[in-house]
C-alpha cells in the first residue's frame, strides 16, 4: 500500500540524497586530475596507478586481507558453536558475553584489549588484531546463525531421529546444510566487519603493522592526496560485491535488526 | 482368536513441572490393528506419542514392543516411525533422496535403495516426482511421500500425528480412504492421534478415548458409540443428548429410571448394574428419537395414527413418549435438526432426513410435536 | 540425559573460554588498572612492590580522585551527552521518514530500498568521514559558496571544518542506518487496517499519525536510539578529524591518555565511567521499551 504523501517522500529522498552525496563525490575526486579535492580539473586513471604502486597502502591491503579471512574463519566457527548453544539451551552467561561486544562502543575494547596483550607480553602486530577482531565478531556471527536455527522446522530434527539418523548424522545432514546460509552470511559479514574496522584495530595494532583503514587515517590526517579517494573507491567495490553475495546467500539477512 | 499384543503402555506417567500430562496410562495395542488415541487438546495423547516414538522419556511406567521394553531407547533405536502433522519432509532434499533417507541411516546398498524408492514411490502413486523438491508438492501429496517415507524400511510400527488436520475437508475425506486401504494392504499397526472424533469413527479398529491424561474408555468404535461409559465419552463421540434421573429400580438387564421433571423410562439391555436410587443419565443419540405431530391432547398415547410422519422404526413393545415443541430448526443439507423443548423444559437434539422433495423441514418453530424413543435406544452412564 | 548435557559444554565452552579471556577479562584487568600507578615510561607501573623479600600492594586512589577534583571532566562528559543526544535526535528526524517510505512501499520495492540504505553503511568508516573533510573543505565549493553568500550579507568568512557542527553532521551521517532499521522493523509490523479504521472514524493524516503511528513504533524508536547514542558517545575518530578543538569528546581524551599521554590508569578511569554510562543508557532503553507495553 502505497500512501501517496508528496511531504513524506520527498524527506525520504532528500535524506537518501543526503547519504549517497559524499560517497559519489569520493569515487568522483578518485578521478580528478588535481591534487585538491576542490574542484573538478579533468579526468584521470593516475591515482589509482600511484596507488598501485605504493608500497605502504599494498602491505597494509595485504594486511587486512590476511586478518579478515583468518579473523573471519575464526569467528564463524566460534560463533556458529555459539549460536546452536543459544538457540538449544537457556543459557545466561554466554548470551551475555556474546551481545555485549556489539553493544559496547569500540574504543572500550580497543584499550582494554591494549592492556591485556602488553600485560601478556603479547608484540602488538598482526596477530593482536585478529585476536581483537574476532571477539568483535562473534557476536554477530553467533546472531545470524541463531536466527537462521529459530527458523527451521524444529520437526525436521525429530523426523530425522526417528527415521533412524543417530545425533551427530541428524547435524551433519539436516541441521548443518538447513544451517549453512546462516553460517555464510554470517562469515561474510565477520569478513566486511574485520576489513572496515578502525577504532579497535588503530589500539591493537601496534606500531609495526598498518590495515587498510589506518593507512587511510594516517594518510587523511598527514597528507591528502586523491589516492585515498582512489583506495576508498576500491574498498566500496569490494565491499559491494561481498555483501551482494551475502545477500544472495541470506535473503533476510538486511530485515532490520 | 487371539492376536498377540504388539505393543504394551504400562501405567506411563508423564509431567511437565506440576501439570500431570500422562496418568497412569495402560494401553495394550495388537498387531495389524488401526488404533486412534481420541480426545480433545491438552488430553495427553500427543504427549503419549510422543513417548512411544521416544523424544521424550515417561516419568513412571513402561513401554513394551513385542514383550521387550524400549524405554531407554533412542529414537533412531526404535522400529518405528512417525508422521508429522506438517509432515517435515527435509527441503534440502529431492523427494527420492527423503525417501531414500532411512534406508542410507540403516545402511543398505546403492541398488537396493534405488529400487525401493522406486517401489514406494509407485505405492502412492507418484513416481515423476522423485527429482522435485518438497516446495513444489501440494498438501496431499506431501502427505503422501510422508508416508512413503516412513513405510519405505517396513517399521513394526507407524505413528501418525494429526496427519489429516491440515488438509481441508474433501482432501482429507480422501485421504481417509486411502489410509484405510493403506493399513489393510500393508497390514503395519497404526497408531493413530486425533481430536476429530468423527475421523476417529470411521478410521479406526478400536479407539482410546483420553482425557485429562487418562483413559476414558477403550473400545471398537460402534461400541464406544452405543455405549459410551461416561458422560464425557457420551459427548465428546457424536452428538447426545442427555437427559438426568435416578435409578428406581433394575430387574435383570431393565433398569426403571425415574427422569427429572419428566417421569419413568425403562431402559434394557443395561450391562451393569446400578444401585436403587443413585444419580444417572440417559444418553441419546438424535437420530434415535422418533419424532412426529402431535395431536390436541398432550400425552396422547396411540402415537400411530396421530403422526403424519415417522421414522422408519418398527415400533417396538416398550418405548417411552414425551411431548414437546419445536424451539429451532437447523437446515444442514441432508438432515434437519430439530431442538425440541419438552414439558419439563429440557431440550432434545433430533434430526430428520430431509427425504421429502421441495421441503427443507417437516415442521415449524413452535409446532407441538412428540418424541419417542426405545427402550434399547438410551444408555446409562453414572458420571 | 548424559549425552544432552555433554553437547551443552562442546558447543558453549570454546566461544565462552574465548570471550573470557579476550573480553572479560581485559574489562576486569583496565578495572584494576584504575587503582595502579602510571609507569615510569607510559603503561602501567607494577602492582606490587617488592622490598626485602615482602610483597606489599602500590595501589592508589588518585585516579579516581583526579577524575572529580576538578570539573573539567564532568564538563566534558555532558558535553559528549549532549553531542550522542543532538545526534540521536537528528537521526531520529531524518531517518522517521525514510523508514516510514520503505515500511509502506510495495514489496517488490521495499528490499531495494532497504539496500539502498544499507549499502553507504558498508562503505568503510573511514571513507565515510573523509567524504565530509572533503565537503567541509575550506577549498571545497561549500564553503567558498556559503561565504560568497555570508559576504553579501557583509558577515565575515567562516570555516565550517573543524566545529561541533560538521562533526555532527558527520556522526549523523555514520550513524543514520542504525536507527532506520530498527525502526524499519517495527514499522513494517504495523497493521494498516488501524489506520483505516481511524480514517474512517474521522482521523485527519497528522493526527493518525500521532495517536497511532508514532505510539505504536516507540519501541522501535528505543531500538534505534540506543544503538545510536552508544556507539556515538565513545567516538573518538569523528571529533579528531572533524571536531576541531570545541568538538572534543570523552573518547578523544581516552586515545590521547592511552596513546599520547600514556597515562594508562587515568585512561582506564575514563573507560570505565564510559562504560558505565552506557550501561546505565542501554538499562534505561530496556525499561523504557517495557513501560510501554513491551509491544514489538
Amino acid at each position: 500500500m502505497v500512501r501517496k504523501n508528496l511531504l513524506l517522500w520527498l524527506s525520504a529522498a532528500l535524506v537518501y540524497g543526503f547519504l549517497y552525496v559524499p560517497l559519489v563525490i569520493v569515487v568522483l575526486f578518485s578521478f580528478n586530475d588535481s591534487r585538491l579535492n576542490a574542484e573538478w580539473v579533468g579526468f584521470t586513471w593516475k591515482w589509482y596507478g600511484k596507488l598501485l604502486h605504493n608500497r605502504e597502502m599494498l602491505t597494509a591491503a595485504m594486511n587486512s586481507l590476511i586478518i579478515a579471512t583468518v579473523s573471519a574463519g575464526a569467528a564463524t566457527l566460534l560463533g556458529t558453536l555459539a549460536g546452536i548453544a543459544m538457540h538449544h539451551y537457556r543459557l545466561r552467561l554466554l548470551p551475555l558475553l556474546v551481545l555485549a561486544p556489539i553493544a559496547m562502543p569500540e574504543i572500550l575494547m580497543g584499550v582494554s584489549l591494549l592492556v591485556l596483550f602488553i600485560m601478556m607480553n603479547m608484540t602488538l602486530g598482526l596477530v593482536s588484531v585478529m585476536l581483537a577482531h574476532i571477539t568483535f565478531s562473534i557476536g554477530f556471527v553467533a546472531l545470524s546463525v541463531r536466527a537462521r536455527m529459530s527458523g527451521m522446522d524444529p520437526a525436521l530434527v525429530e523426523a530425522a531421529r526417528d527415521l533412524g539418523a543417530s545425533p551427530w548424522r541428524c547435524f551433519r545432514e539436516i541441521t548443518l546444510p538447513l544451517l549453512m546460509p546462516g553460517i555464510l552470511a554470517g562469515g561474510l559479514m565477520a569478513f566486511t566487519l574485520s576489513i572496515d574496522d578502525f577504532v579497535i584495530t588503530f589500539f591493537t595494532a601496534g606500531v609495526g603493522s598498518s590495515t587498510l583503514p589506518l593507512q587511510i587515517y594516517s594518510m587523511v590526517k598527514i597528507a591528502v592526496t586523491p589516492e585515498v579517494n582512489a583506495v576508498s573507491t576500491l574498498l566500496m567495490l569490494l565491499t559491494l560485491i561481498v555483501i551482494t553475495a551475502a545477500s544472495r546467500l541470506s535473503p533476510t539477512l538486511f530485515r532490520g535488526k | 482368536m487371539e492376536t498377540p499384543d504388539l505393543l504394551e503402555i504400562v501405567d506411563v506417567s508423564r509431567h511437565f513441572d506440576a501439570f500431570l500430562a500422562l496418568d497412569k496410562v495402560s494401553l495394550h495395542i495388537k498387531a495389524g490393528e488401526f488404533f486412534t488415541l481420541l480426545g480433545p487438546s491438552g488430553c495427553g495423547k500427543t504427549t503419549l506419542l510422543r513417548l512411544l516414538a521416544g523424544f521424550d522419556q515417561p516419568d513412571g511406567g513402561d513401554i513394551l514392543l513385542d514383550g521387550k521394553s524400549i524405554v531407554s531407547a533412542p529414537p533412531e533405536h526404535r522400529p518405528l516411525h512417525t508422521i508429522f502433522q506438517n509432515y517435515a519432509l527435509f527441503p534440502h532434499m529431492t523427494v527420492a533422496e527423503n525417501i531414500a533417507f532411512p534406508l542410507r541411516m540403516a545402511g543398505h546398498a546403492k541398488k537396493d535403495i534405488q529400487t525401493r524408492v522406486g517401489e514406494a514411490l509407485e505405492n502412492v502413486r507418484l513416481p515423476d516426482k522423485a527429482g522435485k523438491y518438497p516446495d513444489s508438492l501440494s498438501g496431499g501429496q506431501k502427505q503422501r511421500i510422508a508416508i512413503a517415507r516412513a513405510l519405505v524400511n517396513r517399521p513394526r510400527l507407524l505413528l501418525l500425528d494429526e496427519p489429516l488436520s491440515a488438509l481441508d475437508a474433501k482432501l482429507s475425506e480422501q485421504m481417509q480412504i486411502e489410509l484405510i486401504n493403506l493399513q489393510k494392504d500393508i497390514g503395519i499397526t497404526f497408531v493413530y492421534v486425533t481430536h476429530d472424533q468423527s475421523e476417529a469413527l470411521a478410521l479406526s479398529h478400536r479407539i482410546a478415548v483420553m482425557n485429562g491424561g487418562k483413559i476414558a474408555q477403550v473400545d471398537i468404535p460402534s461400541r464406544l458409540y452405543g455405549f459410551p461409559n461416561s458422560r464425557f465419552v457420551a459427548d465428546f463421540i457424536g452428538k447426545c443428548n442427555l437427559l438426568e434421573g435416578y435409578v428406581r429400580d433394575q430387574q435383570g438387564e431393565c433398569v426403571t429410571v425415574e427422569l427429572d421433571g419428566l417421569g419413568p423410562v425403562h431402559v434394557c439391555r443395561s450391562e451393569v448394574t446400578l444401585a436403587a436410587g443413585s444419580r444417572c443419565a440417559l444418553t441419546l443419540r438424535p437420530e434415535k428419537i422418533r419424532l412426529g405431530r402431535s395431536s390436541a391432547i398432550p400425552g396422547a398415547s396411540d402415537t400411530r395414527t396421530s403422526m403424519s410422519v415417522a421414522a422408519t422404526d418398527s415400533p417396538l413393545d416398550d418405548e417411552s413418549h414425551f411431548t414437546g415443541h419445536v424451539h429451532d430448526i437447523l437446515y444442514l443439507g441432508d438432515v434437519t435438526v430439530y431442538i425440541v423443548t419438552l414439558a419439563n423444559g429440557v431440550q432434545l437434539e433430533t434430526l430428520l432426513a430431509n427425504s421429502a422433495s421441495g421441503r427443507t423441514s417437516f415442521f415449524d418453530v413452535g409446532d407441538r410435536v412428540e418424541v419417542a424413543w426405545s427402550c434399547d435406544a438410551g444408555h446409562l452412564v453414572q458420571d | 540425559m548424559q549425552r544432552k548435557v555433554c553437547y551443552k559444554y562442546l558447543l558453549s565452552l570454546p566461544p565462552m573460554a574465548y570471550l573470557l579471556i579476550f573480553f572479560a577479562a581485559p574489562t576486569l584487568i583496565m578495572l584494576f588498572a584504575t587503582f595502579r600507578y602510571a609507569g615510569e615510561y607510559g603503561g602501567l607501573a607494577p602492582w606490587y612492590l617488592q622490598e626485602n623479600g615482602r610483597l606489599t600492594l602500590d595501589l592508589t586512589l588518585e585516579n579516581w580522585q583526579r577524575l572529580v577534583a576538578t570539573d573539567i571532566y564532568l564538563r566534558l562528559f555532558v558535553k559528549s551527552i549532549g553531542y550522542a543526544v543532538a545526534t540521536t535526535l537528528l537521526c531520529m528526524i531524518m531517518g522517521y521518514p525514510l523508514a516510514l517510505v520503505i515500511a509502506r512501499s510495495g514489496r517488490k520495492y521495499r528490499d531495494l530500498l532497504l539496500l539502498l540504505v544499507i549499502l553507504p553503511f558498508w562503505s568503510n568508516f573511514l571513507v565515510r568521514i573523509y567524504a565530509w573533510m572533503i565537503i567541509f573543505s575550506p577549498v571545497g565549493a561549500l564553503t567558498r559558496m556559503l561565504n560568497g553568500l555570508l559576504d553579501l550579507v557583509g558577515v565575515g568568512p567562516v570555516t565550517l571544518m573543524y566545529s561541533p557542527t560538521a562533526m555532527i553532521i558527520c556522526l549523523v551521517y555514520v550513524h543514520l542506518p542504525f536507527m532506520v532499521l530498527p525502526l524499519y522493523a517495527n514499522l513494517e509490523k504495523h497493521d494498516l487496517d488501524l489506520l483505516d479504521a481511524a480514517q474512517d472514524l474521522g482521523a485527519g493524516k497528522w493526527r493518525r499519525f500521532w495517536l497511532i503511528t508514532w505510539p505504536l513504533s516507540l519501541p522501535g524508536i528505543t531500538a534505534g536510539s540506543i544503538l545510536v547514542f552508544i556507539p556515538v558517545l565513545g567516538m573518538f575518530a569523528i571529533p579528531d578529524l572533524l571536531g576541531g578543538t570545541n568538538g572534543i569528546m570523552i573518547g578523544n581524551v581516552i586515545k590521547q591518555q592511552f596513546m599520547e599521554s600514556r597515562d594508562w590508569p587515568f585512561g582506564s578511569v575514563l573507560s570505565i565511567m564510559l562504560t558505565v554510562t552506557a550501561v546505565a543508557v542501554v538499562l534505561l532503553g530496556a525499561r523504557l521499551g517495557q513501560g510501554r507495553g513491551g509491544r514489538g
